[in-house]
């Protein structure tokens, strides 16, 4: 594997995240508490407006991590890759109404038994400078030696 | 502490979820694009899965979306819409307020997501 790309820093993208559309996630995902679609229900738990669920970092995320991942520097054949493994660390929560700003870099590129391993970072930001979430995308792809 | 959760995502929750997300990766939503590219069937979204396993967390720890402080897992079989997904798990550590806990999910002998940990805030 071509291991340049290590270290790569993709430019910041934005989302403004919206009510329905948090309902529409938390729909799709199955969530049923009240605080994801009732403001009412969100602000008597404490929230600024009605939260999103934790995995909803994969919306406002891949705006930036996508960009990185389909990078010709990086040069992964998408033919052979699959999403071999994630992981998210929260910080402040996300609630309607926020913009959320992600930047991605390129963590490690590695191989191992014919295998290539991807690892991307991507780091998350709320409008006040908070951190929200940082996830470690592992993309793995065969067949590379 | 207790991770269990059951759920089966309907013949249309990949294109719900695809909606949602906005990865409409034809794997995910298109039967005949799946069987073109050697799959039995459309496939469930990784992430989908993920968020189960979340929820299971989340539901654990009393249903607040902020006792969920990390996650992590690895995708290993397909996931299949119209077949149950059971998430379970069990607590690993504890550290006052802070639990681990290690979760997987299957579909009947199919283990869709294995070795997650989730590091959890109860009572918060």
């Amino acid at each position: 594997v071509n291991q340049a790309a290590i270290g790569k820093q993709f430019r910041a993208f934005a989302y403004e995240v919206g009510k329905e559309k948090i309902a529409e996630y938390a729909h799709a995902v199955g969530e049923d508490n009240p605080v994801y679609f009732d403001r009412d229900s969100a602000k008597e738990a404490g929230f600024r407006d009605v939260p999103a669920p934790p995995m909803f970092a994969v919306v406002y995320s891949s705006g930036s991590v996508a960009p990185a991942i389909f990078d010709p520097d990086v040069g992964i054949n998408f033919a052979m890759m699959v999403h071999g493994g994630q992981e998210f660390v929260w910080g402040e929560p996300v609630v309607a109404g926020d913009v959320i700003t992600t930047e991605t870099n390129v963590k490690d590129i590695s191989e191992k038994g014919g295998m290539g391993f991807y690892v991307f970072e991507s780091v998350s930001r709320n409008q006040d400078g908070q951190e929200v979430v940082r996830g470690t995308w592992t993309n793995i792809v065969r067949g590379v030696s | 502490v207790n991770i269990e959760l059951k759920v089966t995502p309907d013949k249309y929750l990949p294109h719900r979820y695809a909606g949602a997300s906005g990865d409409f990766n034809p794997i995910h939503i298109d039967v005949d694009f799946a069987k073109s590219v050697g799959l039995p069937s459309n496939i469930l979204h990784g992430l989908y899965s993920m968020a189960q396993v979340a929820r299971a967390c989340t539901n654990a720890a009393g249903g607040d979306p902020r006792s969920l402080r990390r996650l992590s897992v690895q995708f290993r079989g397909m996931g299949m819409p119209e077949q149950e997904i059971v998430v379970s798990g069990e607590v690993v550590d504890e550290d006052g307020d802070r639990v681990t806990v290690k979760a997987e999910a299957v579909q009947g002998d199919t283990r869709i997501i294995r070795n997650a940990e989730a590091e959890l805030l109860v009572n918060a």
